[in-house]
This record gives C-alpha cells, sequence and structure tokens, in this order.
C-alpha cells in the first residue's frame, strides 16, 4: 500500500449529497481523516452518519460530490435514468481493499468458522498465501481475545464475540482506514465493553479510524476529533474537549443532554 | 392460422365445443378429486395431531407412500383393479361377465387418495399456525371441544390453509391428466381424439395446453382473492 | 398372496430400473444447468430477461406434464422443418423426447428452488464481502453460492423425489421403465393388485435412498448448526 504523502488526508470526502427518494440525508458534506486520526462521528437518528460512512467506502453511491483515498479520487459518472455508478469497478474493489468497515450486525459470513471469515479477504481478494493469512489470523485472533473460539462458527458465539472477530477480519486486511458502523449498538449492554476495549487498543496504537457511536465516552476519551452531524450538515466539529465541555449550538447541548442522562 | 381457427372454432368442422367440453369434464373430475382430498386429508390430519400412536403411524405411511409412487400407477390400480374386485365380487354374487369400473370414478378417487396425502400435510400446518394462546383464551372460559373445534380451530386452520389448498388444487388440474390413459374424455384425451383424427396433433395438444394455463391462472386469481378475504384482520408480520 | 407371481413380477419390473435412473439423472442434471440460468435471468436486472424467464416458468408449471412430453414426442413430428432437421433422430425417439420433456419440465420447478436460495443469503454478508474489495463473481462463488445451496437443499431433494416420480409417464410414450412394465403385465395378467404392491415397493425404495442420501448430504454441508466445536487448544502464538 503505498503511503499517503504527509500532508495528504488518508480519506477524505468532499461536498456529500445523498437522496432517498425525496429525502435528502446528506447535503454537501465534507470531511478529511489524516492518518492517526481517530473521528468520532455523532448525530441523531436520521441525520446521516451511517450513510456518510457508507459513501466513503461505496456501499451508498453519493449523488454529488467525490470520495479521495490516499490520494486517487474514486470515478463515478452519470448512468443512464440520472444514476450515478463507479467507471471502474475494479478500482473500488482496490480501494474497498484499504477501507475496512466493521458492521453493527456483525455480518460474519456464517458458512465460516472464524478463522475462515479472518482469512477469506487476505487469501482471495488480496491474493495473499494461505499459510501468511493464517499465522497472521491467529495473533489477530488472539489480540481481540478469541483465539479459543477460531474453530467455532459465528451462530455459536455472543454478540460481542462475533463483533469482535469481525474486528480481527477488518484487521486483516491491512486497511489504511478503519470504518467502525455503530459497532456496539446491537449488543447487550454487558458485552459492549469488551469491543470497546479493544476499540481502544487500536486507536492507541495510531491507526486510522472512523466510528459512528452512540458511546459518548469513547467519544470523548479516545478520539482526537468529534463530528457533530445534524440532518445532513456538520453541526459542529472540533476536538471532544471543545464539544464536550463547550458546546457551541442548542442542538449539540440537547443531544448531549439526552444521552449523557442515559 | 386460419386453419386453426377453422379447427378449433365452433364452425361445423371445428372442435371447439368439443374442447369446451372436455375441459368441463377436466373441471368436474379434478373438483371431485379435491373434495374428497380435503375430506380424507382433514381425517388424516386429524389423525397425525390428535390420535394414538397407530394411527399416527398408519397416517404416516399413508401420507409417505402415496406421495412416493407415481400417480399413474395409483390411477390403474383403480381402474384395472378397482375392474377386478368388482367383477370377482359380481361373480361371487352369481352375475357373469366382466363388470369395469368407469374412468370418471376411477380417476376421480386416485387422484382423491393422492390429494389428500398433500392435503392432510397443509391442514397439519394450517393448525399448528393457530396461536396457542386462543386455544387457551376458548378453554379458559369453557368452551366445549365441538364448540371449539367449530368456532376456532376451523376458521382459523382454513384461512391458514387456504395458499397451500390453491398449490393443492393445481396439482389436481394437472394430475387430471393422467386419467386420459384410461379413457376418460377429458382436455388431453379429446386433444388425442382431434390428433388423430385430423393429423394435427401441434394444433391440438397447444390448444390443450392452452386450456390448462387458463384453468390454472383462473384458479390462482380465485384462490388469491379467497387468501385475501380470509386474512382479513391478520396483520402481515 | 401369490409370493411366486409376486417375485416374478418383481424380477421384471427390476429390468425397468436402469432406464428409470437414465431418465431421472439426466433430466436432473440438465434441468439444474437449465434452472441456474433461468434463475440468474430472473435476477439479472433486466426487465427482458426476468420477463422471458418467468414466462418460461409459467408455462411449464401451469401445464401437466403429459401435454408437454404428447407435444414434444406427438406435436413436433407434425412439421416438415423438423422432420428435417439435425434433431430428428433425436426427436423421433421416445427416450430423447421424454427426456428433453422432463428436463425443461424440472427446469421450471427447480429455477424457483435456486432463486429462493440465491435470495435467501442474509444481505449484511453480502455487503461485509463488498466492504472487503471482493468483485461480484467472488462474491457469488465465495458467499451467494454455499450459503444458498443449503438453503435451497431440502426443497431440492423433493424436487428430484418427485421426478423420479414423473418418469412413469414415460410409459405413455411406449418407453418400459418401471410402470411401462406394470402396465404390460397388468394388462396380461390383470392382477393389477399385485403388479401394483411390487412396482410401488421399487419406488418406494427408491425415494427412501434419495430421501437418506439428501438427509445425509444436508448435515455434511451444515456443520453450524451441529454441536458447537470444542473451544481450540491456544498454542503458544509466536510473538
Amino acid at each position: 500500500m503505498t503511503p499517503a504523502l504527509p500532508n495528504q488526508p488518508a480519506v477524505s470526502a468532499r461536498n456529500l449529497r445523498k437522496r432517498f427518494g425525496h429525502l435528502e440525508v446528506l447535503k454537501g458534506l465534507s470531511l478529511d481523516a489524516h492518518e492517526g486520526d481517530v473521528i468520532s462521528i455523532l448525530g441523531a437518528s436520521g441525520s446521516g452518519k451511517s450513510t456518510l460512512l457508507r459513501c466513503i467506502n461505496l456501499l451508498e453511491i453519493p449523488d454529488e460530490g467525490e470520495v479521495v483515498v490516499a490520494g486517487e479520487t474514486i470515478a463515478l459518472s452519470t448512468g443512464r435514468g440520472g444514476r450515478r455508478e463507479p467507471v471502474d469497478r475494479a478500482q473500488v474493489d482496490r480501494i474497498r481493499m484499504q477501507l475496512a468497515m466493521v458492521f453493527q450486525n456483525f455480518n460474519l459470513w456464517s458458512h465460516m468458522t472464524v478463522i475462515e471469515n479472518v482469512i477469506e479477504a487476505p487469501v482471495h481478494v488480496q491474493k495473499r498465501p494461505r499459510a501468511d493469512a493464517i499465522e497472521e489470523a491467529l495473533a489477530l485472533l488472539d489480540k481481540v481475545g478469541i483465539a479459543d473460539k477460531r474453530n467455532s462458527y459465528p451462530a455459536h458465539l455472543s454478540g460481542g464475540q462475533q463483533q469482535r472477530a469481525a474486528i480481527a477480519r477488518a484487521l486483516a486486511m491491512h486497511p489504511r482506514v478503519m470504518l467502525f458502523d455503530e459497532p456496539t449498538s446491537a449488543l447487550d449492554p454487558e458485552l459492549v465493553g469488551e469491543v470497546l476495549r479493544v476499540m481502544r487498543t487500536l486507536a492507541a496504537e495510531g491507526r486510522t479510524m472512523l466510528v459512528v457511536t452512540h458511546e459518548l465516552g469513547f467519544a470523548r476519551e479516545v478520539s482526537n476529533r468529534v463530528i457533530f452531524l445534524n440532518q445532513g450538515v456538520i453541526e459542529e466539529e472540533g476536538p471532544p474537549a471543545d464539544l464536550f465541555a463547550a458546546p457551541k449550538t442548542e442542538r449539540l447541548r440537547q443531544f448531549l443532554r439526552s444521552h449523557l442522562r442515559a | 392460422m386460419i386453419d386453426y381457427v377453422d379447427l378449433m372454432g365452433f364452425g361445423p368442422k371445428g372442435w371447439g365445443w368439443l374442447m369446451l367440453q372436455a375441459a368441463l369434464m377436466t373441471i368436474a373430475v379434478s373438483g371431485t378429486a379435491f373434495a374428497l382430498g380435503s375430506a380424507l386429508g382433514a381425517l388424516i390430519a386429524w389423525a397425525r395431531i390428535e390420535g394414538n400412536r397407530l394411527l399416527r403411524i398408519a397416517a404416516d405411511a399413508y401420507t409417505t407412500v402415496l406421495r412416493g409412487i407415481p400417480d399413474l400407477l395409483v390411477i390403474f390400480l383403480l381402474y384395472f383393479g378397482g375392474s377386478e374386485a368388482l367383477t370377482a365380487l359380481a361373480h361371487a354374487l352369481g352375475a357373469k361377465g366382466f363388470v369395469g369400473v368407469n374412468a370418471f370414478t376411477a380417476g376421480a378417487i386416485a387422484v382423491g387418495i393422492i390429494s389428500g396425502a398433500y392435503q392432510s400435510e397443509i391442514f397439519r400446518g394450517a393448525y399448528q399456525a393457530i396461536a396457542r394462546g386462543e386455544l387457551e383464551a376458548a378453554r379458559a372460559v369453557g368452551m366445549p371441544r365441538w364448540l371449539l373445534f367449530r368456532r376456532i380451530i376451523v376458521p382459523q386452520a382454513l384461512r391458514f390453509a387456504i395458499p397451500g389448498l390453491g398449490n393443492v388444487w393445481q396439482l389436481a388440474l394437472k394430475e387430471s391428466a393422467l386419467i386420459s390413459v384410461v379413457g376418460l374424455t377429458e382436455i388431453l384425451r379429446q386433444a388425442q381424439v382431434g390428433a388423430g383424427s385430423t393429423r394435427q396433433p401441434f394444433a391440438f395438444f397447444i390448444t390443450a395446453a392452452a386450456l390448462y394455463l387458463v384453468l390454472s391462472t383462473l384458479s390462482g386469481w380465485g384462490f388469491q382473492r379467497a387468501e385475501a378475504v380470509g386474512m382479513r384482520g391478520v396483520r402481515r408480520s | 398372496m401369490d409370493f411366486d407371481f409376486l417375485r416374478q413380477t418383481l424380477l421384471l419390473l427390476v429390468a425397468g430400473v436402469p432406464l428409470l435412473l437414465q431418465l431421472a439423472f439426466f433430466s436432473i442434471a440438465a434441468g439444474a444447468a437449465l434452472a441456474v440460468l433461468l434463475a440468474l435471468m430472473r435476477l439479472s436486472g433486466n426487465p427482458m430477461l426476468d420477463h422471458a424467464a418467468r414466462s418460461y416458468v409459467f408455462v411449464f408449471r401451469g401445464t401437466p406434464l403429459l401435454v408437454q412430453i404428447f407435444l414434444i414426442y406427438y406435436g413436433l413430428g407434425q412439421f416438415p422443418e423438423i422432420r428435417q432437421s439435425f434433431a430428428w433422430p433425436f426427436l423421433r425417439e421416445p427416450y430423447w423426447c421424454a427426456l428433453l420433456a422432463l428436463t425443461l419440465n424440472t427446469a421450471a420447478y427447480s429455477s424457483e428452488i435456486i432463486r429462493g436460495g440465491i435470495l435467501s443469503v442474509p444481505f449484511g454478508q453480502i455487503e461485509a464481502a463488498r466492504a472487503c474489495g471482493m468483485s461480484r463473481s467472488l462474491i457469488f462463488r465465495r458467499i451467494t453460492v454455499p450459503q444458498g445451496l443449503r438453503v435451497a437443499l431440502p426443497a431440492y431433494g423433493n424436487e428430484i423425489i418427485l421426478m423420479t416420480r414423473s418418469t412413469a409417464l414415460a410409459s405413455v410414450i411406449t418407453l418400459m421403465e418401471v410402470t411401462g412394465i406394470a402396465s404390460k403385465i397388468i394388462s396380461e395378467t390383470f392382477r393389477a393388485v399385485e403388479v401394483f404392491i411390487c412396482a410401488g415397493a421399487i419406488y418406494l425404495i427408491l425415494n427412501f435412498a434419495i430421501s437418506r442420501a439428501i438427509a445425509l448430504l444436508e448435515r455434511r454441508l451444515s456443520p453450524q448448526t451441529r454441536e458447537p466445536a470444542a473451544p481450540a487448544n491456544v498454542p503458544e502464538p509466536a510473538r
């Protein structure tokens, strides 16, 4: 993976607009993430947080605007019926290899064991040798704390264990940027901690992470930048100390009040 | 194309009337078979739900056997075997000669027995789909068993059964074509007669196919309407 | 019960089993290939392909198999174009006509089963595969097919059993598989009940064998529904 130039953002979204039917969910949103940034994306439901993340790895295609990964712009064109599509599927696949996503519902492949899940992309997409992939997978599973479950199927794991397996799967791809889409929202409260612990370790290692989350503790203590989205635009943005201690807008104040009480 | 219209039309050389009459025969024999199958199916379903071990084994055997052997064999059994049995009976009573079962009866009973096996599965599934809580509520107000069956179980089971029954009806319609092999003048047999007489097998069999498609489509609509009526008040997941 | 007769009949009927198996096996195999094509046509997103596949399925599921057999065996021979074509040596033989009819018929039913299997794969798992940079064909091969197969297997097993039953209709166009031999014996000896018992037994045994095989395959392909594995021993990872 070519290292990004020093001042070039690892990933950059510019003027993203996205409509679902008549509803405009993203209204011209821009975001830069530099290497080592841990950015927490907060907002009420419907504010566009997940859509923003999913536009970055093109699981959703923005109607306007562009996404740039390590200086490479993903080429989009307007196809038939006014719908935008990627010009080069291979480019999209290649760029996705540098962005790893951890989903709210884990999305482990249910017909494969945990370790098979972890080595699937390295072996079949990145074409790395199987033995190397297995060796690394074992180390990663140990790192997230589920090495003893490596031959189990996802159906036999708890939610927290599945999510940690999903994180190991994402790490196995050696991503430039990790995208977390509400990683703990589907977990029972007592399992949230184990996943957050892993995420803190990753942040401490200097990984570039974009995290959509409701976990304000994580946002305040681990991220170096917080973005507050409201109805498709960035309402406030800055270091956590600023946003949490001195919110400038009433919306953010309301948001913090309702979330911190719970 | 003009030839086809002449052939199948209702004019002097046209076979249209005969084909339509054959279609009525198809509906008649399928309908009879289906009705028989419903009665049998309900009985077998009851045996599998409420019966003792012996009944359940018998019912299981019935459904397994009848869904596993070719329908044609069952038709042969009832037509030839039935005639065999009737003739033996007649001889025992002193009559002479050969007594045959007519094709309609043999065919309807055969398709009916097979249909019963499928319908029992449908009824059993429909019964199991009724919320246990509703049955408990009825018992809790002291409803006697027969009333419970009539007022709660039957209406509910019927409406869950409608989609499955629609399928089984289509099966019966198509199986009726096999009865042509023992001579019943339904759609396929009439088409064969016409084909032999005019040496135009393609036209006749295409018409037969079209008639079956029409019957099956109309039936499909009918069952969809029945399902809509039956599912009033049920919240779809 | 005339055991001698039963034994003789069984021996005569068993001679028809190879033909039955041939008809069943080849029509199911060819039908499966055609079914995959039809399923992909319906899932392609192209309205013309979708419509064509849907019409095919509608016609072949809405008409009796026997009508389809007659159309191919008796109907096609009416046209001089067909009689002079390269296909005629095949299409005049009842064996090939039966095989063709059975294939076209099972393809219609099987395509719906396969389509159901493909659609059953949870969308989130497809998204996770896309997020890793998997190409569409890779996703189909590694995620959709393995999982879709497991979902489709019970219904497909049912279809296989139905097809073995349906081979009996080939007897109507003179093929001497089990039912053909049975009807000949009945017309000669008038002993329908005993012949029925023998023929029925043969079909039931075949069905039993097939269901067992499918159940075994199902169990082998779905280890995730078996008992959870004991936690693996954790060897010292190389640090």
